[in-house]
């Protein structure tokens, strides 16, 4: 029984999927999170839409309407079956990271802000030179987590027919009933040590967050 | 005597429904030490506070060397300052705050680095030397690669105080620097001031409970309560001589 490499053949779509769509959430994160902050109630309320949105309904339904619905609908193929599962999974966590990313740049304590204004920085320069920095280090723990759930979350893409690690264990299950114990278990194996790395990294930001921000 | 650096014209300020300030006439000379003393929730961090920016008046104006800090013209009418003439108008004012607000994320040598650099433009060569010998004066030369979390509160402080005169500001304002120190803290901070009051031609304006201090180094002394001036003079007029009733109980407080 070769179901270690069977299922290893898997590894290069869960984490090219991982990678980029993490990259895209977490450039959602900083855009709708900043957005979210906008002076502009236009900008604001669009914000919200998406956020709400995404926070809502359930990561399958969107793959599927991604999937299936949209090129039904409006006669687009948005792109392969993998740019399909980074942009769903990208949108769905870049919702949830944008409040994380609000929520941080909010947490900044005031005196922060009010003593760069007493050195005469501009609204700008405030944000970019110490409010950001700070919010940034308050934010490393949450991201390493939703990282880790993104991780998780890849697993969904073998349902519009990618070749990740748990559509290869599906293959070797349906041909081979008897092995179901031991694929299952090579496959949590592969995504728990898929997580190790992303784990320390999420304690690394735990003790940098720690001591780089002044929080209210 | 010359043209006041700072002149308050009738400001008041209301919080809603809450008049905080009700009338405020005072006028501040360069070089000149003001002592601003008063009951607590007198509205004497809103004085200063509307001189930095960070609060604006209701009603009122503030000129700042012959500049109106909270208005600008605009094709002929007066409009409320944009964050444009506000930036122009406060260059020459520096804060010190209860609570230090030093910014976590970097050194002591880069709190009082990043404005001169980046507000100012200035050369970081020039900048860098002149912090460190601030920092030096201020007693933290061995610190300047520390982090705050790493300092004791009268180390912030002191370090707070060297990032605002690094800027080179024409008006100081400290807004009760040792409150929130523990107690035997407290002196190395008032050492400090003392020495940029003696050796500094800025003017400062120290709300403070430290009344001998205040009154030992301050050529001006406010008494603010309720809102209103209530007193103002030379320390020795205001605290010697004075009639007010409210005043002489509130400085039989600090007498054991
Ligand atoms: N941002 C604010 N919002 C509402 N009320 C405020 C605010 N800042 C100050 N006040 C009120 O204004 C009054 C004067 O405050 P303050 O200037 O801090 O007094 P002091 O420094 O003399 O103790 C207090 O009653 C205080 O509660
Ligand atoms: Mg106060």
């Amino acid at each position: 029984m070769e179901v270690i490499p069977q299922v290893a053949k898997g590894l290069q779509v869960t984490i090219t999927v991982l990678l980029a769509s993490a990259l895209l959430a977490y450039l959602l994160a900083f855009v709708a999170g900043l957005s979210k902050l906008s002076n502009n109630v236009l900008i604001r309320k669009a914000t919200g839409v998406y956020v709400e949105i995404f926070r809502g309904t359930s990561l399958i339904v969107q793959l599927f309407w991604l999937y299936y619905a949209i090129p039904m609908l409006f006669g687009i193929q948005l792109g392969t079956n993998w740019w399909i599962g980074v942009i769903a999974i990208g949108l769905n966590y870049g919702a949830y990271l944008s409040e994380v990313v609000r929520s941080s740049i909010v947490a900044v304590d005031k005196g922060q802000s009010e003593a760069a204004t007493a050195l005469n920085m501009s609204s700008f320069q405030r944000m970019r030179l110490i409010i950001f920095p700070q919010a940034v280090r308050m934010m490393l723990p949450e991201f390493g987590n939703y990282t880790i759930l993104i991780l998780k979350s890849t697993s969904l893409v073998s349902l519009i027919g990618l070749h990740d690690v748990l559509y290869y264990g599906d293959i070797i299950r349906s041909t081979n009933a008897s092995a179901t114990p031991i694929v299952y278990g090579v496959i949590l194996v592969f995504y728990f040590i898929l997580a190790l790395p992303l784990i320390w990294m999420t304690r690394k930001g735990e003790a940098i967050a720690k001591k780089g921000a002044a929080s209210s | 005597m010359t043209e006041p650096i700072v002149q308050y014209r009738d400001v008041y300020k209301s919080f809603g429904d809450v008049k905080v300030l009700k009338g405020i006439n005072l006028d501040i000379h360069a070089g000149e030490k003001v002592a601003v003393i008063g009951p607590s929730g007198s509205g004497k961090t809103t004085i200063i506070r509307m001189l930095m920016t960070l609060e604006e008046p209701t009603s009122g104006d503030i000129i700042v060397s012959g500049e109106n800090l909270w208005k600008m013209e605009k094709n002929g009418k007066e409009v409320r300052a944009n964050e444009k003439h506000l930036r122009k108008v406060r260059g020459d004012i520096g804060m010190v705050f209860q609570h230090f607000n030093l910014f976590p994320h970097m050194t002591i040598l880069e709190n009082c680095m990043t404005a001169p650099i980046h507000v100012k433009k200035e050369d970081k060569h020039e900048v860098r030397e002149r912090a460190i010998q601030m920092l030096e004066r201020v007693g933290l030369g061995d610190k300047i690669d520390n982090y705050p979390s790493q300092l004791s509160g009268g180390q912030k402080q002191r370090v707070a105080m060297a990032r605002a005169v690094v800027m080179r500001p024409k008006i100081m304002l400290f807004d009760e620097v040792t409150s929130a120190l523990d107690p035997e803290l407290v002196g190395e901070v008032l050492e400090v001031i003392r020495d940029l009051a003696q050796h500094e031609d800025m003017a400062m304006v120290l709300v403070t409970h430290e009344m001998d201090f205040a009154l030992d180094i301050a050529d001006k002394v406010l008494f603010l309560d309720e809102g209103v001036i209530a007193e103002q003079g030379s320390a020795r007029d205001v605290i010697e001589h004075s009639q007010n009733e409210r005043l002489q109980s509130f400085l039989s407080r600090f007498r054991a």
